[in-house]
This record gives C-alpha cells, structure tokens and sequence, in this order.
C-alpha cells in the first residue's frame, strides 16, 4: 500500500530523513518510535505533503501512485488522514461545514455526487456515536477554545467521517490523561478494518498498550535503525534508545 | 511558503468583464450648466427639478474632493467624462419591449427580469448605464399601495413625494460627489412604502454601467412611512476596461415611526486588473435618517469590487428610542484601495447603533475602516458597539482602522474592539490534509470570519456573496 524508498526529507537547509525506507501493507499497523528530534514527525509531515519540508532524493508511493507528485489534498482524497500532534484552530468555521466540505470535495475527487445535506447530517450522527463525540464540539468553529484532550478526539471522529485507507497518527497520545487516551485509542480500534494501514508515531510505549502494532520500528538520526514486533517496544521502554544509537 | 500561497490566490478573472452591443446615446463628455439643463430636458423634468440640478452645480463648482481619505486617488478630469447615456429605445412598456441585448446581459447577471422569476419573490429595477429599463411586479406592489420605480418616472408620476424628501438626508451639497450626483444623477431607484405596510418581497436594483467613458450617477431614496417595513437589495457591476470609470451615488433613506428598513448592497463593480489599470472609482454617499420614534435601519454591505472605495453608509438616529446597525464586509486585493465605514448621529433619546466591520485584504491592497460615533448633547442613554476587524493575507497589503467618538452626553455608553488577525499556513495546510484545495480553503476561512455579517445578508443574496468573497481572494494565497 505504503512503499518508501530511500527518503531524503531538509527542512530549511537542514537534513532530517537521511534515507528510510518503509514497506506498509493493506491491514497492517506500524509503530515508529524514537528519541526527540529523531525525524517522526518529519516522516508524517512528508508523506502528507506539508510544503515547509523538502524532498531531496527517494520516493514515496501509495497504491503504485507516485505521491510526491500529489497536492497535499490529493493525498488526502486518495485516502491518507494524518492525525495531527497540534491541531489548527479555525475562528468562525463550523465542524459540521468543515468536515461537510472535506467530505464533498472527497467525493468529487472520487467522481460521486455530493452528499445530500439529510444524508451527511445521518452519517455524522453514526460516527460520531462511534468514536463518543459530543454534540457541544462539533456544534463548535474548527478546534476553537477545546481542550488538547478535546482536539485529539476531534482528529480521530474527523478520521472517522473521512474513512481513510491510511492513518497516519502523530504523537496522538502526548499531552493526554489515561481517561483520554483510552477514549481516544478505542476510537481507532473502532475503526480499524482489515484493508485499513495504521502508521503510529509515538515517542512512549504507553499507546502501544491500547492499540497494538503488527511492527515497531526505531527511528535515529533519520532513518529506521531496528524493526521488530510488539516486543521491540517493551524493550526499548526498559532499555531507551541509547542502545541503538 | 505564505509568499507562495498568497500570491496565487489573488489570480481569478472578473467574471462580469463583458460589455453588451447595444446602440447607445451618448452626450459629448463635458460638464457645465448647458450639460445639467440638458440631462433635466432630457428626462422632461419640471422646473423644481431642474432647481435643484443647478443649484448643486454651482456650488459643486466651488467645492474640492475630499483629501481626509486614506486613498491615492489620481486626478479625475472631469471634464473628460460623458453625463449622460441611455440604450437608445425609450419608453417601454413591457418586457417584450426591451432590447434582447439588454436583456441578454441582464440574464447573464444572474438577474430576475421575467416574470417567470416569480418564484424568487424579489422585484427587481435594473438600471443600465443611466436609464432605468425594467421594472418588475410594479403591480404586485401597487396592489399594496407601495411604490417602487425609476427615480425618473418618480418624478413624472409621484413629484409631490419625491419634493418633499428629495435632498433631506444628504442635502445636495453635502459633499463634492453628493453634490455632484445632485446636479447630474441620471437615474435610480424611488420606493415609499405607505403606512402600516409590510412590504411582501425583496426589492432589488441592478445597477451596471455599460458603454465607455460614462460615469454612472445614480439617486435611490427610499420613504418607509410609519409602521411600515422593507427590505432591499442592490447589486452593481461594470466591464472590464482599462480607463477607470466614474461612480457617484447618492442613496437616501427616510424611516418614519416604528418604521424599519434594511438595505442591503454587494458591490462587484470591476476593481480594475492585477496590474491595478481600469477598474471603478466608487465615491457613494449613503445616509438615512430613522425620523420616527422607534424607527430602525440596518445597513448589510459586502465589498469586493471597485479600484476605489469611498463609502460611509450612515444613519441619523433622530427619533426616541431608535436604532440603527451597520454590517460590513470589504474585501480589497491587487491594488484595489478601500476607506469605508459609517458614521452613527445619536440625537434622540434612547438610542442605539452596532457596528460590525470586517475588513479583509490581500495582494497591495489598501483598506481603511473609518467610523464615527457621535452623541449629542439631548441624546440620553446612547448605546454604541462597534467592531473591527482586520484579516490581512499576506504581507503586502495594508489594514487601517479610523474609529472617532464626540460624545456630547454623560450618560452615553460607547463601546469599540478591534482585532487583526491573519490566515495561518497551518491552517491551509489543515483544510489541505482533509482533501480540501487552498482556494476552497480561503473562502471557507475568510467566510467564516466574515459570517457575522454574512448571516445579515437575505437569503437571496447569501450564497452569491459568499461565492464573491472567495472569487475576489482567488490567486491571493497559492
């Protein structure tokens, strides 16, 4: 599904990925831990097409499609979500427009018809139900005034409504009590069918207690420095990083 | 990446750039007392009329432009200007009448003409160049004794009401382009709504200036008797040209006891090309006077067009416990420039005005909030509100807020907030990440910050003014 060869990423001048590469397929959940600074978010930030970052050399590919060649929101459409770690506020930007537009303009991308207003307002309803949305947030503008804890649900119900094939989830546990972080992982449980790819970015093992990996990956320096399973994990959260280094 | 971003978004074509083949007549450009005596023959004007022409005229003679402005206004030759054009077949009588081309371009506006449009429910006088050419529902209307047509058949047929409130809210001299459209207005809008009147539908003028080197110089006043209610609308636009064309427009409003009226503009005049030649200079004087105790007006405009924006739709709140409101959006990009706002007059008792001005620019644009709130000494208990606010995309452009108080009364309670604040690349990259484009991203976020006022505009008008907001930012963030 996800297929990364030799990754160069700069920012500013400045190399962050120094050649990953990355096989991610249908059903599969990838965890990529790592120290600070290591080049996770760098990695999520890339495959989505955030323009502050710059390719180099390699290639990224989703479903045989050249994505470097992609607009950020023709990935979108294509089926990548990524989770943010900060989410955006956006003043006077109703959820229910917000995500009404996101839905219609996947949907022209996909060459259907734009959801009627009843059936879009039913199919919130659903999702929301499932990932224990309230209705005082998505009668809200865009992230406006809500907690981090609050956001963080947000990005999981906004990934329910848009159903990806890919999720991309970066840092989604930082900054949440274990009340939300619960919440916040059956969510994705919830959502995870088998065709469906999860790309975890998380700094802590905790996470992994509630959604567990098929792989984990270790992330130094910019690039993957051990891949292994869920045991990899537990490992390192004895051990930390420095034995890798 | 801003620089990137909001250097694309300013890059869409004026859609309403076309110009319609019409036969036209036209008046050799020059201004003098033989051009206004001209223009009242022309329009077969009773001597009052003519009076009041030449009176504005020879004080306009000896008035100057306003320099208080926030703007760079180049020199107006205004002796190089035509006063006067109609399409040439006159007198019509019904739609059938009309040159197909007029009607033709009407059409192309998106305009109600037909009677068909019935559904819509708005009735509409569309007003092309000088000359007023079609009237819709003006039966439907009567039936109610209300009367909406031409501001010349007004004077024709309802002379005694257009003498007593013609020039008693903006006085023909009031100032140099109030005095100028008062010595040259060409056509327009009358609407009296009688007593106790609700009126049933949305009225609405069209305005467009068609053929090359005119200035359009049209008059509306608007009589709401007491008890009555209207709401109308008026929506402008002019062809892609070069030159910079001349508009000058005088809209009074008269709002007599527990009367109320709301007005209603979005402006799409042609604001010139991206290289900021051409376009519209827009110098409109707009007042209303709630004369009746408990009266109300509400002024709801969306700016996107014109090269140059001098506007400052007012009210007077005279009578006891009136009230006023003023909604604005304006929107400058490339080198449009905009000084717009409201000035609010308190002198009756109990009386209170809300400001709410959002102002958006883009490109090399310059846009000025200007207001004035004044209380006066007899006004117990004036309440104010104003906000303004400022959304600057990119870093080019320029966001200036003009707010003066006199208040000449203790117990007065005047507020004002201002924000600025700018559209993020975070937050384009968010919308971006949700499978939605930068343009469609801007317009979301600019409407979204506009929608105060955009939830004022009737229904009618809504979705055509949200659709302008963004078509005015495209290419302004890429």
């Amino acid at each position: 599904m996800l297929e990364i060869k030799n990754l160069h990423v700069s920012i500013d001048g400045k190399e962050i990925l120094k050649g990953l590469s990355l096989t991610v397929k249908p059903g599969e959940t990838h965890a990529i831990m790592g120290p600070n600074g290591s080049g996770k978010s760098t990695l999520a930030s890339t495959i989505v097409g955030n323009p502050a970052f710059e390719v180099t050399s390699g290639s990224i590919t989703f479903e045989g499609k050249n994505l470097l060649e992609k607009d950020p929101e023709e990935r979108a459409n294509e089926g990548i979500f990524l989770s943010f770690q900060y989410p955006v506020e956006i003043p006077g930007v109703s959820m229910v427009n917000f995500m009404r537009t996101a839905i219609n303009e996947q949907r022209k991308y996909r060459k259907l018809p734009p959801m009627s207003a009843s059936d879009f307002l039913r199919f919130m309803r659903e999702k929301k139900a499932l990932v224990d949305m309230d209705n005082k947030l998505t009668n809200r503008s865009v992230n406006e005034g809500f907690s981090g804890g609050e956001k963080k649900k947000n990005e999981i119900f906004q990934m329910a409504m848009l159903e990806p094939k890919l999720a991309i989830l970066d840092e989604t546990d930082s900054g949440l009590d274990i009340d939300a972080l619960r919440i916040v992982a059956n969510g994705v449980n919830k959502l995870k069918t088998p065709e469906k790819s999860t790309i975890l970015i998380t700094h802590y093992q905790r996470l992994l207690e509630y959604i567990v990996p098929d792989y984990v990956h270790v992330l130094h320096d910019g690039k993957i420095v051990k891949s292994g399973t869920k045991e990899l994990a537990l490992e390192l959260e004895t051990k930390g990083y420095d034995w890798l280094k | 990446m801003s620089d990137a971003i909001i250097h694309e978004v300013t890059q869409s074509e004026y859609k309403y750039g076309f110009t319609t083949d019409i036969e036209t007549e036209v008046i050799p450009p020059g201004l003098n007392e033989d051009v206004v005596r001209l223009i009242s023959t022309k329009k077969n004007e009773p001597e009052w009329m003519l009076e009041f022409r030449l009176k504005a005229f020879r004080q306009w003679q000896k008035m100057k432009m306003p320099d208080w402005t926030h703007l760079n206004i180049p020199e107006i030759d205004y002796q190089s200007i035509s006063y006067y054009a109609a399409p040439q077949k006159k007198s019509i009588s019904s739609l059938d009448e009309v040159d197909p081309e007029i009607l033709a371009t009407f059409e192309k506006l998106g305009i109600p003409l037909e009677e068909q449009k019935i559904l819509s429910g708005i009735a509409v006088d569309a007003v092309m160049d000088s000359v007023s050419v079609k009237t819709t529902f003006k039966e439907t209307l009567a039936e109610k004794g209300i009367i909406f047509c031409s501001f010349s058949e007004a004077v024709q047929e309802h002379p005694d009401l257009v003498k007593k409130f013609l020039g008693t809210v903006v006085p023909a001299c009031d100032n140099f382009f109030a005095a100028l459209n008062s010595a040259v207005f060409s056509d327009g809008s009358f609407v009296y709504i009688p007593k106790g009147v609700r009126c049933p539908m949305e009225l609405s003028t069209y305005f467009r200036i068609n053929t090359q080197n005119t200035g359009q110089f049209e008059r509306t006043l608007i009589v709401a008797d007491d008890e009555s209610y209207v709401s109308y609308l008026e929506g402008c636009t002019a062809p892609q040209r070069d030159e910079n064309q001349l508009h000058a427009a005088v809209v009074e409003i008269i709002a007599m006891k527990h009367a109320e009226v709301k007005y209603s503009t979005v402006q799409n005049w042609y604001p010139g090309d991206k290289e900021g030649n051409g376009g519209v200079y827009n110098f409109v004087t707009k007042r209303g006077i709630c004369k009746g105790e408990s009266s109300h007006i509400s002024w709801t405009q969306v700016e996107t067009g014109s090269a140059i924006t001098w506007k400052y739709p007012s009210c007077i709140l005279m009578g006891d416990n009136s009230t006023a409101e003023f909604y604005s959006v304006a929107v400058t990009n490339h080198f449009q420039q905009a000084d717009t706002g409201t000035k609010m007059i308190h002198l009756g008792k109990n009386t209170s005005s809300r400001i709410i001005s959002k102002g958006i620019s883009a490109g090399l644009s310059q846009n000025s909030y200007r207001g004035l709130v004044k209380v006066g000494a007899n006004a117990e208990n004036a309440r104010n509100f104003s906000q303004c606010d400022s959304m600057l995309l990119g870093d080019k452009c320029g966001a200036h807020t003009f707010p003066y108080m006199e208040i000449n009364n203790e117990s007065a309670i005047v507020e004002h907030e201002a924000t600025t604040s700018k559209i993020s690349e975070d937050q384009i990259f968010y919308c971006n990440q949700r499978g939605i484009s930068t343009e469609d991203a801007i317009g979301l976020i600019v409407n979204g910050y506009a929608k105060e006022v955009m939830d004022k505009l009737p229904m009618e008008f809504a979705v055509e003014a949200q659709k302008l907001l963004q078509i005015s930012l495209e290419g302004s963030v890429g």
